[in-house]
This record gives structure tokens, C-alpha cells and sequence, in this order.
């Protein structure tokens, strides 16, 4: 089934820790400068979505009980909805508030292009 | 040329300590939880220093030391406050080579830009505000012959800061200078990527200040920024980030109505028009430069010029001298005062870049020149070096609207001047922007016409103080940079006064 979000194993590894620590999570993608262009990791419901919003994907991640929410803002997604994400990590230090970096590491948004299929399927 | 020796080495003027604790109310004080972090230097990925792993509970030990400071620093006159910030500036400038130093050991910059930009205009700035708020006034209403309106400047009162990795040094000087000017305390948390250069700073300059004044919490974001910008004791938030960040805080702040002030970032368009190219000539030499200017602190700047839009006219004449002044761009030793590019400020900055060199590719843009990480020999092997970047391509692709943060440049041609504004304003940001023409009338409709806070027009990453600073859309909230960041640390004191004897009347 076409997704537009999907996650690494080690990206996986970092979020079961995460949420033994914070409980359940969700992502807000960052854009613009300095630690932008991110995914952001937060608690959940510590990020207010709202109208501006668009959901992407529920992660499914093995030993998290409840799906990681991943968002991002629609103007954001408008830009982005041509290619598919998958959330890597990297060792790393700093990024914004998210809950990752005291660990040494940094979430990273590895992209590729969405085939034609996978446009179809998702975009309907 | 020289090559400056590594700080803490022989022959180094500079010798960072070897562990910083945080700096509140005017001494060190260790974390409350015992943690520190390592503090590598993008230069070599070498660790040179501990930081303290601040937390909720250091964050309230400075907040406690700023409240204890503030009022008094509030009722000082404006002359002290300003001779204060000048004497900083003195000091600075006493200090200027050896600062330079610590600020490229720290942040990966090369050396010529922070002996020849970073500190001489955080040196400024700090004058610049000392002779702004000496000459800010209030003001008066004559409402009628008994009543008069006094609009009197107050300071906030403590004030939180979070600062961001790239120009270390000068942006907490952005926000110091203003904030300290206006009469507020400060806690202040630098960003994680570069702890240190800012407790170098405070070793030279922190007596000048009252203690706690000025407070400085190190750590992460999560565990000692948002203890801060979530606070009920700081009466404003000022951060320069990104827009989830920026986002976040508004959130927080909206629990406790403070104000912020947010400078998050842009996607800056660089427009060059044909006549540009009409002759070979100093102009077009300049022009080229401008071009050259998204290499400037290895693109980590809010305001890179990341899209270079050039007209078809002269559009593949420009590019290919523009390919030729990329190639000869002098990446190495960020200690060498050869070195125009130098490292990023840290690795997971560098496999950002890299991702976006490769969602690039696959979105069809062509590589013209670099699209590869920097492999330099030596002990330079450990760094985060990329080589300067020109991709062609169309808007539409992700590295034409995303901030990539590094020294890469997406390019395309434009038709005509309906054109290039149609595509400039294309972008969910509006931090900077550049215009390249000889046609002054040109020049000014497309200035005007840009959706940025910043057109720099036949120029380009210009920061003097006295001209403001700051977003239009995404890209935040407020002006730095101007006296009118005055106005963003202080509030309005209204006495309305009446001079008559007599009721009114009414009961």
C-alpha cells in the first residue's frame, strides 16, 4: 500500500526509547533555517495542530502501542506532496525542542519521488 | 596569508576552558544535575570542551537572578546603560582577533569572516544601541489646555533569548544589545551546536555588567529552552530558528499572552536582469560576487541568497562566469585567513546538505558545479566540509523552496520582470532578497514588489545596524537590527494627567 511516510530501523530504535521516556509521540516537520527542514519530535499533543495542518502518516513502529503521528503544515505539504520521506537518524546534537537530541542523535528526512502509482493512490 | 594555531595550542592567543559551567548572576554555576555535554568543533570533529546539560532547574536559578537584577538595571539611567554597552564594545574590540578565533573554533566559520564581519558588527551594535537609547524619547499629547497624555519607555523586565548556532557570537549580540539598551534582564540560552563562544565573550566583558543582568543557561532545547520560552516568569521570548520551533513558542507564549519576536528563516531570491551583463565592467564583477554571496558562512544564513533567478537574456554568459567565480571559492582551514569556505557547524547539519544534494538529483535539477561532500586531508578529515553547490532547476523543486542551510544554489531562468517577481514571491518565506540591475527604476519596482523584509538592491548580506532587519510570511515576527527593536523590549507607560481643579460633573 502507497504511504507517504515510512521510518528506518534505527530511526524505530530511537523512538521505542523516546517513548519509554515521554510516552506517546508525534512529529512536526520543520522548515526554514538553522535546525529547519527537520522533523521535529514531540510528546504528543505538545505541538497544537490545527487548521494549517495536514497529517501524513500514523507511523506504525514495533513495541510503540500507539501510531507516531507525522505532520506538517499544509502550505509546507503543497510543496512536498511529490515526494515520499522516511524518517533516518543520525548522530548529531542540536534541534529546536525535540525530544531526541540530549541522546547524541538527530532526526533526518531522507526523500525520493513518488511514482505515478503511488501519486494516484494517494493523492486519489 | 596566515594560518592561525588551533585554540589551546602553541601559539594560539585563545584558550578555551576546559569544561563551561552556566553563568548566572555573574559567576559560574555548575548544573544542578551534575551533566555535561561535549562540544566538538566542526573544524577537525574533535570535542575541545564540556558544557553544562542545563535543565528546568538551572533555567529557574537564572530567572531568579534576573528578577533580583531587573529592577534596579530598569531604573538605571540611560547614559550608564549606555556607557556600559560601550565600554562592551571597547573590550570587544581589544579583543577582536583573539574573539574571531574563538568564534571559528567554535562554529566552523572561516576565520576572514569573523575578523572582518562578525565581530566588527557585533562591536557596532553594541554602540549603535548605546547611542539609540540615549537619544530615544518619550512623548507627550496636549489633549486640551487642563490634560496631557506622557507615553514614558519601560523596560519589560526579564527577558529570555534563544540564540542560534550561526552566527554565534553576533546574533546574541542582536538581541543582548537592544534588550540590555532598553533597560531588561536577561536569561539567555545559545544554541547547542555552540555552547562556548558566548562564555568566551562573557570572560572578557562580564564584570562591565551588573550581576545577574545577563544570564547564561547552556543545554538542549528540550530541556533547558523550553523551561524557558514556556516560563511565566520572562515577559518576552525573542528566537531566531525554524518555524516548528517558532511555532512552538508562540504556543507557549500564548498560555502566559507574552509577547515574541521570531526571525525563522527564508528561501531568499537572488534576481539578476540582463542589463547586468551590458558590460564587463566593475558592476558585472560585483554582480558575480552577489552571486557567489550563497558560499557566505557555507550558506548558513536565514537570508542565503539559495535561489539565483536570471534573466534569458544573458542568462547562460552569466551562469558560466558564475560556475567559473564558484570553482575558484577557496575551501580549507577555517583557522587560514586564505579560506573563504569552511566547515559546517555540525554533522548532522552536513547529512542535511547531503540529503538535499541527493533529493536534488532525483527531482531532475542538473549539478553544475560541487554536489558532493568535501573530503580535506589531514586532521581537516574530521570536519563537516561541502563543496560549494550550483544546481539548475525550476521552482517547483524541493531545493528551490526548502532552507537547506549549506553552500548550495538553485538556479533558473527567468523572462521578463512580471516573471521574476512571479517566481521570487513564489516561496513560503520572505526574509531577504536580491536585485541586480543598472536600471534604477527597475531596481525600485522590484524591490517594492518583492515580499521580503530585506531587498538588498546591487548589493548583498549587508547586516549594518540602523537598517531593519526581519520576515515577511513565514519568515517571523519583529525588525532587528533598528532602533525599532526598541520598541519590542519595552513597553508603553501612559500617564494621562489632568490639570484642572474642577469635577466634571457627572455624579
Amino acid at each position: 500500500m502507497a504511504s507517504r511516510v515510512d521510518i528506518t530501523p534505527a530511526a524505530a530504535g530511537v523512538l521505542r526509547s523516546l517513548r519509554g521516556t515521554h510516552g506517546p509521540l508525534m512529529f512536526h516537520q520543520s522548515g526554514g533555517c538553522c535546525d529547519g527542514s527537520s522533523p521535529m519530535c514531540f510528546p504528543e499533543g505538545e505541538f497544537r495542530t490545527g487548521s494549517s495542518d495536514v497529517l501524513l502518516a500514523r507511523l506504525e513502529v514495533d513495541g510503540v502501542e500507539e501510531p507516531v503521528t507525522f505532520w506538517m503544515s499544509a502550505e509546507q505539504f503543497e510543496r512536498w506532496r511529490h515526494t515520499h520521506l522516511t524518517v533516518d537518524v543520525v548522530p548529531g546534537r542540536g534541534s529546536g525542542f525535540s525530544l531526541e537530541a540530549p541522546e547524541g542523535v538527530r532526526f533526518l528526512i531522507r526523500s525520493r519521488l513518488l511514482s505515478a502509482e503511488e501519486r494516484a493512490a494517494l493523492d486519489g | 596569508m596566515t594560518v592561525y594555531a588551533a585554540p589551546g595550542q602553541p601559539g594560539s592567543p585563545v584558550r578555551y576552558q576546559d569544561r563551561y559551567d552556566h553563568w548566572i548572576g555573574g559567576e559560574s554555576v555548575p548544573p544542578a544535575k551534575g551533566q555535561y555535554f561535549e562540544n566538538p568543533t566542526p573544524v577537525t570533529g574533535r570535542t575541545f570542551c564540556e558544557i553544562a546539560r542545563g535543565t528546568a532547574e538551572d533555567v529557574e536559578k537564572a530567572l531568579d537572578a534576573a528578577h533580583g537584577a531587573a529592577p534596579a538595571w530598569g531604573r538605571t539611567s540611560a547614559a550608564e546603560r549606555a556607557n556600559i554597552l560601550n565600554r562592551i564594545a571597547d573590550r570587544m574590540e581589544a579583543n577582536l582577533e583573539t574573539l574571531a578565533i574563538a568564534e571559528t573554533w567554535e562554529n566552523g566559520k572561516p576565520v576572514r569572516e569573523t575578523l572582518a564581519a562578525d565581530l566588527p558588527l557585533a562591536i557596532d551594535h553594541f554602540r549603535y544601541f548605546a547611542g539609540a537609547i540615549r537619544a530615544q524619547e518619550g512623548s507627550l499629547s496636549e489633549l486640551d489646555d487642563d490634560t496631557v497624555a506622557y507615553h514614558f519607555h519601560e523596560p519589560l523586565g526579564v527577558v529570555g533569548q534563544i540564540i542560534p548556532w550561526n552566527f554565534p557570537i553576533l546574533m546574541a549580540t542582536w538581541k543582548l544589545a537592544p534588550a540590555l539598551a532598553a533597560g531588561n534582564a536577561v536569561v539567555l540560552k545559545p544554541a547547542e551546536q555552540t555552547p562556548a563562544s558566548i562564555h568566551y565573550l562573557m570572560s572578557l566583558v562580564g564584570d562591565l555588567l551588573p550581576p545577574g543582568v545577563v544570564n547564561i543557561v547552556n543545554g538542549f532545547g528540550v530541556e533547558a529552552g523550553k523551561p524557558l520560552a514556556s516560563s511565566s516568569r520572562v515577559a518576552k521570548v525573542a528566537f531566531t530558528g525554524e518555524t516548528t520551533t517558532g511555532r512552538l513558542i508562540m504556543q507557549y507564549a500564548s498560555e502566559h499572552i507574552k509577547p515574541v519576536t521570531l526571525e525563522l528563516g527564508g528561501k531568499s531570491p537572488n534576481i539578476f536582469f540582463d542589463d547586468v551583463s551590458a558590460s564587463r565592467d566593475d558592476f558585472h564583477d560585483k554582480a558575480l560576487e552577489g552571486f557567489t554571496m550563497f558560499a557566505l558562512n557555507q550558506g548558513e544564513v536565514c537570508t542565503c541568497p539559495s535561489r539565483a533567478l536570471i534573466q534569458q537574456g544573458h542568462y547562460r554568459d552569466f551562469l558560466d562566469a558564475a560556475i567559473e567565480r564558484t570553482r575558484a571559492i577557496v575551501q580549507g582551514n577555517p583557522l587560514d585567513t586564505g579560506t573563504m569556505v569552511g566547515a559546517q557547524a555540525s554533522n548532522d547539519q552536513l547529512e542535511k546538505i547531503l540529503s538535499y544534494l541527493d533529493i536534488g538529483r532525483q527531482e531532475g535539477a542538473s549539478v553544475l558545479t560541487g554536489g558532493e561532500r568535501a573530503d580535506l586531508p589531514g586532521e581537516l578529515a574530521g570536519g563537516y566540509y561541502v563543496q560549494p553547490t550550483i544546481f539548475e532547476g525550476n521552482n517547483a523543486m524541493r531545493v528551490f523552496q526548502e532552507e537547506i542551510f549549506g553552500p548550495v544554489v538553485s538556479v533558473a531562468p527567468f523572462a521578463d520582470f512580471a516573471d521574476a517577481i512571479k517566481i521570487a514571491n513564489d516561496t513560503l518565506y520572505g526574509l531577504g532578497a536580491g536585485v541586480w540591475t543598472r536600471d534604477l527604476n527597475t531596481a525600485y519596482r522590484a524591490g517594492r514588489a518583492i515580499q521580503a523584509g530585506r531587498v538588498w538592491t546591487n548589493c548583498y548580506h549587508a547586516y549594518p545596524a540602523h537598517a531593519a532587519f526581519g520576515g515577511y510570511k513565514s519568515s517571523g515576527i519583529g525588525r532587528e537590527n533598528h532602533k525599532m527593536m526598541l520598541d519590542h523590549y519595552q513597553q508603553t507607560k501612559n500617564l494621562l494627567v489632568s490639570y484642572s481643579p474642577k469635577a466634571i460633573g457627572l455624579f
